[in-house]
C-alpha cells in the first residue's frame, strides 16, 4: 500500500536488519527518512480512510518517527483524520469561504449530504472563479475535483499577451484549451519556445542570470514581494548542498492562479525550477503543492517525467554537467504551510509550524540548507526575463513594480477568472476588464483574507506594490474579491475571522488566542448589530499584539481584513 | 553548553533602553538584558532548553525591525538599539499575559501572575466586553481538560497548559530523547498529547519527570505537590532546599531535595549543573521515597519466592 | 587503567567525540543522565557502535548494533585489533613512543582474522571490519563499558583487551578520546578511591607500598597490617573453607545479590557472627545476629561521593534519619570506641580535610572548594588546580613526563565458564532496567508505573520452540536451582539467549540461577553467563497431568 515508500526494500527503513546480529538504526538514519512522513500519511489516509493507530505505528516504525510526533503531525492537517470514520466513502470537501458562501456553498453541502455523500465544509479550495468549489478526497481512489472533469474552462485573460516584446505569463496558455494534451506535451512545449530559457540560463551563466533578474526589478509574487535577484544571489553564494522549492501551496482565500498555471503550463513550471536550481547551484528541487490540487499535481508529475526523458533533470541536468532533479510533495490542508518556513517543516515531516526569522531561508532553509523558495508566478517571470531581457521586461508596469501581475477575480464581477495586467492598472479598469461589478459595489477585498477591504472610492487605485502600500492595503498574491450590496458583509468578515482562528497553527500565543478572541468579538458584534466602544478597543488591542508579536505573517495580517472592514462600516455602527 | 576552555570570543555591544552593554557574540538579547540588569518576563524559555520563542512575552523593540523581536532567541548584534519598555513592548507583553489569563487556569503559575500584575493585564475584560446585558452573548473559549491523576508520580492538568513546548522539548531531543509527547491538533485546540492520547504507561514515557520540572504553570505537577495542595498543605515558603547527590548509579547527578516538615516533597536538579543540566531519570526524580518508608520492617512479599527451589 | 582506577574522560567529552563504542553497557537505562551527554554527541554527529548480546534500548540509538555471543568480548576486541593492524590503521608513532609490548600483542591477535572473529562471536565479519575502521580512523573516539565487560570470569582481561584498542589507535590521553567504565553505584568510584578495596589505602594508594603506609601510620598513630585483605568473592571462598567466621556487612545485600545465591546463603548462615549495617532490613540483615540501622547516606549524612568522571561532590543531610538509624561514620566510630580504640568523633569535613593531606589525588580539594563548586575531578593536587578533565595526557608528552610506557597485554579468548549442554541449552544473561536498582533496597520504595517485575525475556524463535507466549509462566533452571518466572517475548534478543533482571529477589530469586565462577583478579562473578533451560508451566490440568516441575 505504501507505494511512496516501497517499504519492502529494507534499505528504506529507519532500522535495517542486516543480519540477525547486526542492526542499523540510530538518530541519523531516522532523520534521513523523516521527510517521507507526509507522503506516508497521505497513502495511509487514502487506503484506510483515516490515520489508524496500527497504520501510524507502522509508518512511525518504518521511518523512525516516534508515534507521538507522527500523531502530532497527522493532527495538524485538515485532510487527515485520526478518528475512525463511520463510512467507507470518499469525502467531499466544500469550500465555505466568502466567495463560495455567496455562491451557495451551504446549500451545495446540504444537497451533497442529502444524497448520501460524506461531506466536509472547510476553507478555500482555490477554485473561486467557479464557485462554489468541491474537492473529493478519494478513499481507495484518486483525489479529484468534479469541475476538472465537467466544469467550464476557467477564463484566462492577458492584457500583455498581444505584444511579443512584453512579458506575459499567460501568452501560451491562452491558445491551449485546458483539457488538451498540448498543455502537457514536451513536443508542443518546445515548439512554442519551451526550453529556450533553460538554454539561455546555461549560456549566460549564473552571475549574468541573477544580474538580469536583479535589473529587471522582479519581486516575489507570493505576497511578500521580496526582490528575487537578492534571494537568488544569497543562495548562489552559499556553500554546500542547497535546495530550490516551488511554493505551490497557495491557500489564500480568493487565490487560484498557481493552480491554473500548473494545470495549463506544467512544463514551464518545471523548466523554471530547473533554471533556478542550476543558477543557484542546487542539486535538488522540490514542489510543494497543496493537496487539494489533484489535476495540477498529476500534470506536474507528468511534466517531471518528461523533463527527465528530455534530459533536463538527472545527473547531467540539461547538459550542465551538474545533477538536478525535482521531487513533488503534496500538502494536506493547512493554510499556514504556504508560509515558507512552515512549508519547510511540513516537507521535512514536522508540524507545519513557522520558524522564527532570522535566520532566513537563504542561509537556513529546507533541511537547514540555503534555499530558494519561490512562487510559480515568480518563477515564470524569470523565464520571461530570460526571453525578452530585463529592459523589455521593465517596459510594462511601474518604475517600482515592473512587469505584470496575475489577478484572481472572483465574486460579483461579470467574468471571474485569471487576469494578467501590468502593475499599476487601476482597480476600476481591472474590474471593467472582468465585465464590471454586478450590481452596486459594496467592497473589494484585495489580497485575500490576509489583505484588506477597500470601498468604491478606491477604483482609481493603481494596483502596484507602492500604491497599494501607501493606500494602506496590499495586493498580496493577487486575489481581488468583489462584493456587491447583496452580500452580507458581516457574515463575510465573521467567516474571515473564523478562517484565521481555524488556520492559526497554535504555536505562538498572540495568534493562537488572538485569532480566537477576534472571532468571538466579531461574532458578538454581528449578534448585537454594532460594536461597542470596548469591543472596538479590544479589536485594536488584539490587532496590535498579533501584528507586533506573532511569529509569522499569518498572525501579522490576521486582523487587517477585520479592521479594514470595520473602518468601512461593514460590521455595522459608525464609520470611524 | 558552556565551553570550559575559557576562551572568550568577540564581544558585541548593544544599547538597552539607552544603556550600553557588551556580551559575547552569539548570546541572545535576553542574555544582554540580564547582563544590563533589565528583568525580562519569560514563559517558554528555560536555561537548559533550546529557545522556541513561542510565548512571545519576552518581545522587545529593535530599531529597524518591523515587528517586535523575541529576546530569548534573537542573537544580540553589534549596535542594536533595543527598547524593553516602550509602549509597543508593554502592549504586546500585556496582551500575551492577558490572552493566557483568559484562556487558561493560571492559579498555580506564580511567576506569570507577578508579570501580569506588573503589566496590568486584565484577563477578565474579554468576557466583560462580550457579556453586556444579553444572555445570548458569545462565550469566550477556554482551555478545558479535566485533571489526570493516573499514577503516584505526577499529574497532568492541561487546563493550565499554556503550550510553552518546554515539556515536549525536555522529553524530546533537548534532553530525554523519549518523544512520548508532542503538540497535537492545531490552533486554539492544540494540546500536548501522547499518540491518540493513550495513557502514559502505554506511551513511550519513562517517567523521568523532566517535563514536570520545566512546566511553568503546574499543568504537570509532582503527585506529592498535588496531594499536599489538595489538602491545603503545600507551603513553598516553609520549604528548604538541600543540594546533594543521587543515591543510585554512578553518574553523580546533583539533586535539590525540597523538604517540608522534614520530609522530601519534591526533587529537582540545578539547570546549571554540568552533570544534569537540570534533568534527571525516574530513579533520581522519584526513587527517594524509601527514605520515609517505615524502616526495618520485612517486606510484605517475603514468602512470595517460596516457589523457587534450590537443587 | 595505566595506574589509576577511573574513567579517563569527562562527560563533556562524549558530546564532542566522533566515534563511540558502547560495549557491554545499557547506559540508556543504567546511566540515563550520562546517556543524555552521549545523545548530545550523537546529535552533534558522532557515530555509535553498540556491542551487546542484546539489542538494548541503548543499542537502538546506535548506528550499528553488533550482537556478539555472550562472553566473546576478547575475541571481538582481538579481531578488531588484528584488523586495525592488518590495515595499518594503527598509530605507529604513538605506539613507538608511549607503549610497550606491541609485538607480542600483534602476534597474539594474529589468529583473529575477520572470519575467525565472526566464527567466535557470531557477528558478521563485515560489521566487525566496519567498526574497526570507524574506531581506528576517527579523529577522536571513546570506548565505554559497564558490567557487560566486567561480570565475567575474564573480567580483567576483557577490560585490558579494550585498553589495547585505545593504545593501538592513540584513542586515550587526548581530549575527546578515552576509556570510560561507567560506575554502577553512586559511590563505587569514591569507595575504591577511599580505600574500600582489599589492597588500597585512601587515595587509591597501594597498601603494600611501605612509603604510603608509613604516611598513614604517622597520621593515624597506629600500625597498619600490610597484608591485603580479601575481596568479596574470596571472602565467600574463605567462609567455605571455614577460615572466615565473622562478617560485618555495610550497605551490601549478598544474600540476594551474590551469584549462585543459594550457596551464598548457606555460607552466611554458617557464620559464627553476622553483623549488618544497612538502611533497610534486607534479606542479609534478616539473617544477621546484629543489625545496625544506618541513615541514608545521600539524604541524611554529610560527606562526599565520587562519580564516573572522577568528580568529587558533596552529599548533604536534608532529612533526619528514620527511627534509631545513625550516620555510618558515627556507627563505625562508636563501634571502635566500644572496642576500646581511642577514635575521636569527627565531622565529615574534618575527615575530608585529613584525607586530602594524605591523598595527592585529592590534595587540592578543600572542603570549601567542594562546597562552592559543582564538584572537582581528581587528580586535583593543589589548591589552585582546577581538577583534571581527562587522564593520561602524559601519553602524548615527548618524554611521557617520566611515566613508564603503557603496556599492551595479551588476552586469550576463553568462553564462559559454564558451557551450554543438552540439559541446559540456553544462555542466560542478567542486567538492570531503568526504573529499578540492584536488589531493590531503594527502588522498591516507590511505585513505578512502568515496572514489570523480573521476567525472563525470551527471543521469538525460542518462545516458538518452547510453545510459550508473552506472559506465560515458566520454570527457569540452571545447574544451581530453579525459579518460576513470567516469560516476556522480545525481539531484542537473538535466538538462544535469555535475559532477566534481579531487582525483586523477594518475588523472583533470579540469582539462584547465576554462576559464581569468578575472575581471580577482580573477584567478579560471572553474572552475565549461565546455562539454563526453560520449561513451560501449564496452568491447571496440564501441569497436573504432566506432573512437571521439581
Amino acid at each position: 500500500m505504501m507505494a511512496a515508500l516501497s517499504v519492502n526494500d529494507a534499505n528504506t527503513g529507519a532500522v535495517v536488519v542486516d543480519h540477525p546480529r547486526v542492526v542499523r538504526g540510530g538518530t541519523r538514519r531516522r532523520k534521513q527518512l523523516r521527510h517521507l512522513l507526509l507522503p506516508a500519511l497521505h497513502a495511509l489516509q487514502r487506503e484506510a480512510g483515516w490515520i489508524s493507530p496500527g497504520g501510524l505505528n507502522f509508518v512511525g516504525r518504518t521511518l523512525g518517527v516516534p508515534p507521538a510526533e507522527a500523531y502530532g503531525v497527522a493532527t495538524f492537517y485538515e485532510m487527515f483524520r485520526t478518528e475512525a470514520p463511520a463510512h467507507e466513502l470518499s469525502v467531499r470537501h466544500v469550500c465555505v469561504d466568502p466567495i463560495c458562501a455567496l455562491a451557495g456553498a451551504a446549500r451545495l453541502a446540504e444537497n451533497l449530504r442529502s444524497q448520501g455523500h460524506a461531506t466536509h465544509e472547510g476553507p478555500c479550495l482555490g477554485q473561486c472563479e467557479r464557485a462554489p468549489a468541491v474537492f473529493i478526497q478519494g478513499r481507495r481512489e484518486p483525489d479529484r475535483v468534479p469541475d476538472d472533469e465537467h466544469g467550464p474552462d476557467s477564463l484566462l485573460v492577458s492584457v500583455t499577451a498581444g505584444s511579443p516584446d512584453a512579458p506575459s505569463l499567460l501568452r501560451h496558455m491562452l491558445d491551449a484549451p485546458a483539457g488538451s494534451a498540448e498543455a502537457a506535451s514536451m513536443e508542443a512545449y518546445r515548439a512554442r519556445g519551451g526550453g529556450d530559457a533553460l538554454e539561455a540560463a546555461l549560456r549566460l551563466g549564473p552571475d549574468e542570470v541573477i544580474s538580469q533578474i536583479s535589473s529587471s526589478g522582479l519581486s516575489g509574487r507570493g505576497g511578500a514581494a521580496f526582490p528575487t535577484g537578492i534571494k537568488w544571489r544569497a543562495v548562489a553564494d552559499g556553500d554546500g548542498p542547497k535546495h530550490v522549492v516551488a511554493n505551490i501551496d497557495e491557500s489564500e482565500p480568493g487565490t487560484f492562479k498557481d493552480r491554473l498555471l500548473c494545470e495549463r503550463d506544467p512544463l514551464a513550471i518545471i523548466e523554471s525550477i530547473t533554471v533556478a536550481g542550476l543558477v543557484v547551484g542546487a542539486a535538488q528541487g522540490w514542489i510543494y503543492i497543496r493537496g487539494e490540487y489533484p489535476l495540477a499535481t498529476q500534470r506536474l508529475r507528468h511534466a517531471i517525467a518528461q523533463a527527465r526523458l528530455e534530459g533536463w533533470l538527472g545527473d547531467d541536468a540539461a547538459g550542465s554537467g551538474r545533477p538536478f532533479d525535482i521531487d513533488l510533495r503534496r500538502g494536506a490542508g493547512a493554510y499556514i504551510c504556504g508560509e515558507e518556513t512552515a512549508l519547510f517543516n511540513s516537507l521535512e515531516g514536522y508540524r507545519g509550524e513557522p520558524r522564527n526569522k532570522p535566520p532566513f531561508p537563504t542561509t537556513h532553509g529546507l533541511f537547514g540548507r540555503p534555499t530558494v523558495v519561490n512562487n510559480p508566478e515568480t518563477l515564470l517571470n524569470v523565464i520571461e526575463i530570460l526571453r525578452i531581457g530585463p529592459e523589455a521586461y521593465r517596459s510594462v508596469g511601474t518604475e517600482d513594480s515592473p512587469g505584470t501581475k496575475l489577478f484572481c477575480l472572483s465574486g460579483h464581477v461579470g467574468r471571474p477568472g485569471l487576469y494578467e495586467a501590468p502593475f499599476g492598472t487601476p482597480l476600476g479598469e481591472l474590474l471593467s476588464l472582468a465585465g464590471g461589478v454586478q450590481g452596486t459595489l459594496s467592497a473589494v477585498l484585495l489580497g485575500g483574507a490576509a489583505g484588506s477591504f477597500v470601498g468604491s472610492d478606491a477604483l482609481e487605485l493603481p494596483l502596484s506594490l507602492e500604491d497599494t502600500r501607501s493606500a494602506g492595503t496590499t495586493l498580496g498574491s493577487g486575489p481581488v474579491m468583489v462584493f456587491n450590496d447583496s452580500a452580507d458583509m458581516g457574515s463575510v468578515i465573521e467567516r474571515l475571522a473564523k478562517f484565521f482562528s481555524d488556520e492559526s497553527c497554535g504555536q505562538c500565543v498572540p495568534c493562537r488566542v488572538g485569532t480566537v478572541r477576534q472571532h468571538e468579538i466579531v461574532t458578538e458584534i454581528r449578534r448585537a448589530g454594532a460594536p461597542t466602544g470596548s469591543q472596538r478597543l479590544l479589536l485594536d488591542d488584539i490587532a496590535g499584539a498579533m501584528g507586533d508579536a506573532s511569529i509569522c505573517g499569518l498572525g501579522h495580517t490576521a486582523a487587517s481584513a477585520v479592521l479594514s472592514g470595520m473602518q468601512l462600516g461593514l460590521l455595522g455602527g459608525d464609520e470611524s | 553548553m558552556t565551553s570550559s576552555n575559557g576562551s572568550i570570543g568577540s564581544q558585541v555591544t548593544v544599547s538597552i533602553d539607552g544603556q550600553e552593554v557588551s556580551v559575547p557574540e552569539g548570546q541572545t538579547i535576553l542574555a544582554a538584558c540580564t547582563a544590563a540588569g533589565v528583568e525580562t518576563p519569560t514563559i517558554c524559555w528555560a536555561p537548559n532548553l533550546t529557545p522556541v520563542n513561542v510565548c512571545r512575552v519576552c518581545v522587545v523593540e529593535v530599531e529597524g525591525s518591523r515587528t517586535l523581536v523575541p529576546a530569548c532567541s534573537r542573537p544580540a548584534a553589534d549596535g542594536m538599539q533595543i527598547s524593553t519598555d516602550s509602549e509597543r513592548v508593554r502592549h504586546s507583553r500585556r496582551m500575551v499575559l492577558e490572552f493566557l489569563g483568559s484562556a487558561n487556569d493560571l492559579s498555580q503559575a506564580a511567576e506569570i501572575a507577578e508579570w501580569s500584575q506588573h503589566y496590568g493585564a486584565d484577563a477578565g475584560r474579554y468576557a466583560a466586553a462580550l457579556s453586556d446585558e444579553s444572555e445570548t452573548a458569545v462565550e469566550i473559549a477556554h482551555v478545558d481538560d479535566p485533571v489526570r491523576v493516573q499514577d503516584d508520580l505526577y499529574i497532568r492538568a492541561y487546563d493550565r497548559c499554556v503550550l510553552c513546548y518546554k515539556c515536549v522539548e525536555a522529553c524530546g531531543d533537548d534532553a530525554q530523547h523519549t518523544f512520548a509527547i508532542a503538540v497535537a491538533g492545531r490552533g486554539f485546540d492544540a494540546r500536548i498529547r501522547t499518540e491518540y492520547d493513550v495513557e502514559l504507561p502505554e506511551s513511550a514515557c519513562v517517567y523521568c519527570g523532566n517535563c514536570v520540572a520545566v512546566c511553568p504553570t503546574g499543568a504537570l505537577q509532582f503527585r506529592t505537590e498535588f496531594d499536599l495542595r489538595a489538602v491545603g498543605e503545600w507551603r513553598p515558603d516553609d520549604q528548604e532546599v538541600t543540594r546533594t547527590v543521587c543515591s543510585y548509579c554512578g553518574v553523580g547527578c546533583n539533586l535539590e531535595l525540597h523538604t517540608q516538615d522534614e520530609r522530601i516533597v519534591k526533587v529537582t536538579s540545578p539547570a546549571d549543573h554540568s552533570v544534569t543540566s537540570g534533568h534527571l531519570c525516574i530513579k533520581g526524580r522519584f526513587g527517594w521515597q524509601y527514605v520515609h518508608a517505615p524502616a526495618f520492617e520485612p517486606p510484605a512479599t517475603e514468602s512470595a519466592a517460596a516457589d523457587s527451589t534450590e537443587t | 587503567m595505566f595506574g589509576l582506577g577511573g574513567g579517563t574522560c569527562s562527560y563533556q567529552e562524549i558530546t564532542e567525540t566522533d566515534v563511540i563504542l558502547l560495549w557491554g553497557s545499557n547506559a540508556r537505562e543504567a546511566h540515563p543522565i550520562f546517556f543524555h551527554h552521549l545523545l548530545r554527541g550523537l546529535k552533534r554527529g558522532a557515530e555509535m557502535y553498540a556491542v551487546d548480546p542484546r539489542r538494548t534500548s541503548s543499542a537502538e540509538f546506535a548506528d550499528v548494533w553488533l550482537g556478539l555471543d555472550v562472553g566473546t568480548d576478547i575475541a571481538l576486541a582481538n579481531t578488531v585489533g588484528r584488523e586495525i593492524i592488518a590495515r595499518r590503521w594503527h598509530n605507529e608513532s604513538f605506539i613507538e613512543r608511549a607503549t610497550i609490548g606491541f609485538e607480542d600483542y600483534a602476534a597474539s591477535v594474529e589468529p583473529f582474522t575477520l572470519d575467525e572473529g565472526a566464527r567466535l562471536t557470531g557477528v558478521p565479519a563485515e560489521a566487525i571490519a566496519e567498526m574497526a575502521h570507524a574506531y581506528a580512523t576517527a579523529p577522536t573516539a571513546q570506548i565505554l563499558w559497564t558490567l557487560g565487560i566486567t561480570e565475567h570470569h575474564t573480567a580483567v582481561e576483557n577490560v585490558l583487551s579494550l585498553c589495547n584498542l585505545a593504545l593501538l589507535t592513540g584513542h586515550v590521553g587526548r581530549r575527546g578520546s578515552g576509556l570510560v567504565p561507567l560506575r554502577g553505584q553512586n559511590n563505587v568510584q569514591g569507595g575504591g578511591d577511599m580505600g574500600a578495596l582489599p589492597d588500597r589505602l585512601p587515595g587509591f594508594q597501594r597498601l603494600v607500598d611501605p612509603e604510603a603506609r608509613e604516611r598513614y601510620e604517622r597520621v593515624w598513630d597506629c600500625e597498619l597490617n600490610p597484608v591485603p585483605g580479601k575481596h568479596l568473592t574470596a571472602m565467600f571462598e574463605s567462609m567455605e573453607e571455614g577460615e572466615l567466621r565473622a562478617l560485618y556487612v555495610i550497605g551490601e545485600n549478598p544474600a540476594d545479590s551474590e551469584a549462585n545465591v543459594a550457596h551464598a546463603r548457606k555460607l552466611l548462615e554458617g557464620l559464627d557472627l553476622l553483623v549488618v549495617q544497612d538502611i533497610s532490613l534486607t534479606r542479609t540483615a534478616r539473617m544477621a545476629d546484629v543489625v545496625l540501622p544506618a541513615a541514608a547516606g545521600w539524604s541524611s549524612s554529610e560527606g562526599t561521593v565520587t562519580s564516573s568522571e572522577r568528580r568529587v561532590q558533596r552529599v548533604r543531610a536534608a532529612v533526619p534519619p528514620q527511627g534509631d538509624a545513625r550516620d555510618d561514620v558515627r556507627i563505625i566510630g562508636d563501634l571502635a570506641r566500644h572496642m576500646g580504640a581511642p577514635w575521636p568523633t569527627a565531622t565529615a569535613e574534618e575527615l575530608w580535610e585529613e584525607l586530602r593531606t594524605l591523598s595527592p589525588l585529592h590534595g587540592g580539594m578543600s572542603w570549601d572548594r567542594l562546597e562552592s563548586s559543582g564538584g572537582l575531578q581528581w587528580p586535583c593536587p593543589h589548591d589552585d588546580h582546577p581538577g583534571t578533565e581527562f587522564l593520561h595526557s602524559w601519553l602524548w608528552a615527548d618524554d611521557l613526563d617520566g611515566h613508564t610506557p603503557a603496556p599492551f597485554t595479551v588476552n586469550e579468548h576463553r568462553p564462559p565458564a559454564e558451557a551450554l549442554s543438552e540439559q541446559f541449552p540456553l544462555r542466560l544473561t542478567t542486567g538492570r532496567v531503568l526504573d529499578s536498582y540492584n536488589t531493590g533496597a531503594q527502588s522498591s520504595g516507590y511505585s513505578s508505573p512502568i515496572r514489570t517485575g523480573d521476567t525472563i525475556e525470551v527471543s521469538p524463535a525460542d518462545a516458538a520452540a518452547l510453545g510459550i507466549t508473552d506472559g506465560d509462566a515458566v520454570r527457569v533452571s540452571s545447574p544451581r536451582g530453579s525459579v518460576n518466572m513470567e516469560a516476556s517475548v522480545t525481539g531484542r534478543l537473538p535466538a538462544g539467549l535469555v535475559f532477566t533482571t534481579f531487582h525483586f529477589p523477594d518475588l523472583v530469586d533470579a540469582n539462584l540461577l547465576t554462576n559464581d565462577a569468578w575472575d581471580a583478579r577482580s573477584g567478579t562473578a560471572e553474572f552475565k553467563a549461565a546455562a539454563v533451560r526453560i520449561d513451560p508451566l501449564r496452568s491447571g490440568s496440564a501441569a497436573a497431568a504432566g506432573g512437571a516441575g521439581g
